[in-house]
């Protein structure tokens, strides 16, 4: 499938007034790879979605106002174009689509990004970076622009989940496991994540901010004092 | 169909035979309604029951609306929000859709298979009244502030005691726990009715599809619900006793939970479905005028849908992080599912193509199922999509998602049932002024509020969040969707109001307003308490019958059984696929033991809930003391050989014949019990591969002397067992052999108790010691069981219930007792393999 041509008309779906999809913390309007793939994803679905929705519901009109209609078409037929035909035109590409979409976006051993370990617990999230002298943040997470990053996430209590929606899919952290996810985002700025696991009270709250650096700048913009959310140690 | 119609002047024998039967089948008024027994009227009480409790979670679902219309909304404050979200998902799934389907299966499959009643009726009782009380425990705790706030799945660690403590969760835990042992009672009653209770002549492939839609649904709750009441009963004994299953602290993992909980939740989807595409598939032929199209097709898929429903559950979970291979496979799975839901669609349609289909309002319904069930179920196909669903997981896209495919896809096949099935319940026609706009106000309330949730979730609101700060772009969805709740409120409101007025002032009308072709129309309606004056003779297949003319030559006793006989609620079973009768079953009269027992059972719940444990106990021993007892007056008092049952043929009754109701009952009851203990060893192997903490810091050292005594002692009973039936189907005393085994069975629980005792590690201490604990203490539990059935033997020896002819009793005790050597059996051999296992761990990461 030819990425760019596909891409292009997202950007053309988005630019054509769909700007309710913009929002901090909207799936579609992605600033990463993995979200960008995710939405492209989503618009194939949506248009295959509504042909088949229209499909159906047309036949179902025809059917009823129509009665007759479909009666050329023998009862067997029905069945086997409809309840067999129409799944194997559809779905054997989507999963397969899927499927290889879901493994670019896993972090497969082989490359070695830079790990960044999240801890979470009621109702905070906590950054350490091994590769910066173990400092931490709270509440916020720092990120290198236009480098994937493993997030390495663990809990002590409950099971949350980590979620940048504007980078990427989720992961959930789960008490006594290590999970991890890449994650990558394609320009500077300011994003946000939140908890996508009921986790009690303070559950709609765990949020935390993420800030992207350039790349070069990375080291000695976490390395000042008042970089932001860090932990004095 | 049957003997040859003459023009009927509604004749005096019809009438007689109307007021003979009556008379017996009849339940007394003011407090003996109790001791009703009879599955219209109990079937009624579970629909309305059920609806009664889809109010309550509907206004649940309101407040809801009502909190996240604006951002940072006062309106709850975050623990009564969870308490609110918690229970409008638990309410609607445990305690409306489950126990409507089943009132609906209880009510309707006996009418159209052509049985009187269903095989239990007592049990039928029992059932609704666990739900009953199950669901006003819940309910109750709502009121009182002290509700489940966990989320209507309990993922653990958060509803463990560390996280949750109070009796919220265990209010859940216990209540539908209650609940699902009334379904699973339930489900396996309606296995077994469909399976030998239908009209002679009707062979598994002349049933009507609905027929088939019920088998396959109760198979699948007889094998979907005991994970989850497995489930439940570990984290109550974790919250209660401290042994950990899913603590990650001690050997346990939340995620054995999920597993377990989502190996039942998503067959439940399907289970909702599946009678909901039944009643569908009923209606369509009507309304097309037409017979259905592919039956067959169907068949075949409602029965794969079953099995791959099974495989499934894992994309629930597709963001715990697992393997990918295994995101890959149940992805695939997940899609194929497609395949026979699809075959059902389109052959509603071309039945409706071929057909000359009636424009009225159940049609109107149908109209709103197809638009919602596809929409759902292409949204449920997008979730399939891994890379989709990490994004979309958790978020109110599938908030959105599952309220299309078990809200709209239950609720527009539901309403259009309801106005389909009124007139036998009522005997009126319906009136349609208010029907169409409540329709309308109901579908476009519907897509309001649930279609811009799809859009709330891709822009990133999680589900279960109390309130949202208002700049993520959130507001105006929120908002609308507010709107279209209370639109599809009113809407509701104005069907209640539409019903009430059908009630009143519907046209009266004697039998069959639609020209229907299925047997529940063969009768006056609304249906007298036996249902059927005669038993109907099928002899083509049976959605293809012109019950008009038949309801009179079966009211005229033309049928079988069409005769009143020593006041016996009579009617046939027959062979299970071919369909040749073979036996009178001999139905109890209306008591109230069913009732007095779920008063029992629902002492013993409420007992446990507020950790009163010997009461809890005690209470117990009364249920099943109860139980017992009720066994006592069950079957005949004598042999009587061949009865005449009507046009020349001569059956034994149930009590004489090998495949009696019993026999089946305790078959597919030991299916869900071994579902049980499979889901018991998954979990022990499953915490020893995967569980962090392990291995434990002791090292468990069985006891072999006790573990090969406790075996001995279990193959002894079930060899005594043997001995029993032997002795009691030769006309000799039994009662030796039955003392035999009662005194191996309790040394063999006194052995369990003693190897429980000395568990190593600890139970409390590790998810090892925990397992190995509950996998002793099912074996002991299972021989407890045995002696309440070698208990029931004795005295129904003592009373003449048990003769050479009649041996059912002792064949069910020797199954049970086999069935308890077997498994234990296997948990023994688990428990002494656990060292070896814990060996192997050196190995793990």
């Amino acid at each position: 499938m030819d990425h760019s041509v596909l891409r292009a008309t997202v950007y053309l779906a988005t630019a054509a007034g769909l700007t309710g999809c913009t929002g901090p913390l909207s799936t579609l309007d992605p600033a990463g790879p993995a979200a960008a793939s995710i939405a492209t994803l989503w618009w194939v679905m949506l248009v295959g979605a509504a042909v088949l929705l229209a499909l159906v519901v047309g036949i179902f009109a025809l059917v009823l106002l129509r009665p007759g209609w479909g009666s050329s078409v023998s009862p067997q037929r029905w069945i086997l174009l409809g309840g067999l035909g129409l799944p194997a035109i559809v779905l054997p590409p989507l999963v397969a689509y899927g499927l290889i979409a879901g493994e670019r976006l896993l972090p497969l051993p082989g490359s070695t990004p830079p790990r960044i370990e999240v801890h979470a617990e009621r109702w905070r999230w906590t950054a350490r970076y091994p590769d910066h002298g173990g400092m931490a943040t709270e509440g916020v997470l720092h990120l290198p622009a236009g480098t994937p990053v493993d997030i390495v996430v663990t809990s002590r209590d409950v099971i949350h989940s980590f979620w940048i929606p504007r980078l990427g899919g989720k992961i959930d952290v789960v008490p006594g496991r290590v999970n991890v996810l890449r994650v990558q985002a394609d320009a500077p700025g300011h994003y946000q994540g939140q908890c996508a696991e009921f986790c009690g009270h303070g559950h709609s709250g765990m949020r935390f901010d993420v800030v992207v650096h350039p790349a070069v700048d990375f080291s000695a913009q976490i390395a000042k004092p008042d970089a932001a959310g860090k932990v004095k140690q | 169909m049957n003997a040859p119609i003459e023009q009927p002047p509604q004749g005096s024998p019809a009438l007689r035979l109307h007021r003979q039967l009556a008379a017996i089948w009849a339940t007394g008024p003011g407090w003996q309604r109790l001791a009703a027994v009879n599955h219209s009227i109990i079937g009624l009480r579970f629909m309305a029951t059920a609806f009664a409790f889809f109010a309550i979670g509907g206004v649940l679902g309101m407040l809801t609306r009502v909190q996240l219309a604006t951002p940072k909304a006062a309106f709850m404050d975050a623990e009564t929000y969870n308490q609110v979200f918690t229970m409008h998902g638990s309410i609607l799934l445990f305690l409306f859709a489950i126990p409507m389907i089943e009132g609906i299966a209880v009510y309707l499959t006996p009418k159209i298979l052509g049985a009187r009643d269903f095989a239990f009726p007592r049990l039928t009782a029992y059932g609704y009244w666990c739900y009953l009380f199950g669901g006003t425990i819940l309910t109750g705790a709502l009121i009182a502030g002290v509700a489940p706030n966990s989320g209507w799945f309990m993922y653990t660690p958060l509803s463990s005691n560390v996280y949750t403590p109070g009796i919220n969760a265990d209010v859940w835990l216990l209540g539908v726990t209650f609940v699902e042992i009334s379904a699973l009672t339930l489900a396996v009653e309606i296995v077994v009715s469909i399976l030998k209770m239908r009209a002679p002549g009707m062979s598994l492939d002349r049933m009507p599809i609905f027929g088939w839609y019920m088998l396959v649904t109760a198979l699948m709750m007889v094998v979907a619900f005991p994970p989850l009441i497995l489930a439940s009963i570990l984290l109550e004994i974790e919250r209660a006793f401290g042994l950990p299953f899913f603590d990650p602290t001690r050997g346990g993992d939340s995620l054995l939970w999920q597993h377990l909980f989502w190996l039942f939740g998503h067959p439940d989807v399907y289970i909702i479905f599946l009678p909901m595409a039944g009643l569908l598939s009923t209606m369509i032929p009507v309304l097309a005028n037409r017979t259905l199209i592919g039956y067959r097709a169907i068949v075949v898929a409602i029965i794969a849908l079953a099995f791959v429903s099974f495989g499934i559950w894992v994309h629930h979970m597709f963001t715990v992080g697992i393997p990918h291979l295994a995101l890959a496979f149940f992805s695939a799975g997940s899609a194929i599912v497609a395949v026979p839901t699809a075959v059902q669609i389109f052959a509603w349609l071309a039945t409706l193509a071929h057909g000359r289909p009636r424009w009225n309002v159940p049609m109107l319904y149908v109209f709103g199922f197809f638009f919602t069930f596809v929409f759902g179920g292409l949204t449920g196909v997008m979730l399939a999509i891994v890379p989709f669903d990490w994004q979309a997981h958790d978020t109110y896209f599938v908030v959105a998602h599952f309220h299309y495919v078990v809200g709209g896809a239950a609720a527009f096949p539901l309403l259009a049932a309801l106005y389909y099935w009124l007139p036998l319940l009522t005997g009126r026609t319906a009136v349609y002024r208010l029907s169409v706009p409540a329709f309308w106000l109901v579908f476009i309330g519907f897509n309001l509020t649930f279609f811009l949730m799809h859009l709330t979730g891709l822009l990133g609101m999680p589900r279960r969040v109390y309130t949202y700060s208002g700049h993520e772009g959130w507001t105006w969805l929120n908002l609308l969707s507010s709107v279209g709740g209370f639109i599809m409120t009113i809407g509701f409101g104005l069907v209640v109001i539409d019903l009430l007025a059908q009630l009143r002032y519907g046209r009266r009308v004697r039998r069959d307003p639609w020209r229907a072709a299925t047997l529940e129309w063969a009768m006056p309606i609304p249906p007298a308490p036996y249902a059927f004056a005669s038993i109907p003779e099928v002899e083509t297949r049976a959605d293809r019958i012109a019950p008009g003319e038949l309801a009179r030559s079966l009211a005229r006793g033309e049928g079988y059984l069409g005769f009143a006989r020593n006041g016996w609620q009579e009617t046939l079973g027959i062979h299970m696929t071919s369909g040749t009768p073979e036996q009178v079953i001999v139905l109890p009269r209306p008591t109230y033991l069913p009732f007095g027992t779920a008063l029992a059972t629902a002492a013993a719940v409420l007992a446990m809930l507020f950790q009163f444990y010997l009461l809890a106990l005690a209470m117990a021993l009364v249920t099943a003391g109860l139980f017992v007892w009720s066994g006592q007056n069950a079957g005949l008092a004598r042999d009587y050989g061949p009865l005449p049952v009507g046009r020349g043929l001569s059956l034994p009754p149930h009590t004489e014949v090998a495949g009696a109701p019993p026999w089946w009952a305790l078959i597919f009851t030991l299916v869900a019990d071994a579902t049980l203990f499979t889901s018991l060893l998954f979990g022990t192997l499953y915490l020893w591969i995967s569980a962090p903490k392990w291995p434990p810091a002791a090292a468990p050292e069985p006891d072999l002397l006790l573990t090969f005594a406790a075996l001995a002692a279990l193959a002894v009973a079930a060899v005594a067992a043997r001995g029993s039936l032997r002795a009691g189907a030769a006309g000799g005393a039994p009662q030796g052999w039955i003392g035999l085994a009662a005194v191996v069975l309790l040394a063999a629980i006194a052995a369990i108790v003693a190897l429980i005792g000395g568990v190593v590690p600890y139970p409390r201490e590790h998810a090892l010691g925990a397992t190995a604990a509950a996998l002793l203490g099912y074996v002991a539990l299972h021989a407890g069981i045995g002696l309440l059935f070698l208990l029931s033997n004795l005295l129904r020896l003592a009373s003449g219930r048990i003769s050479p002819r009649r041996t059912l009793d002792l064949r069910l005790s020797r199954l049970w007792l086999d069935y308890t050597a077997v498994t234990g059996l296997v948990a023994f051999g688990l428990v002494l393999a656990l060292p070896a296992l814990v060996a192997m761990l050196g190995a793990r990461p």
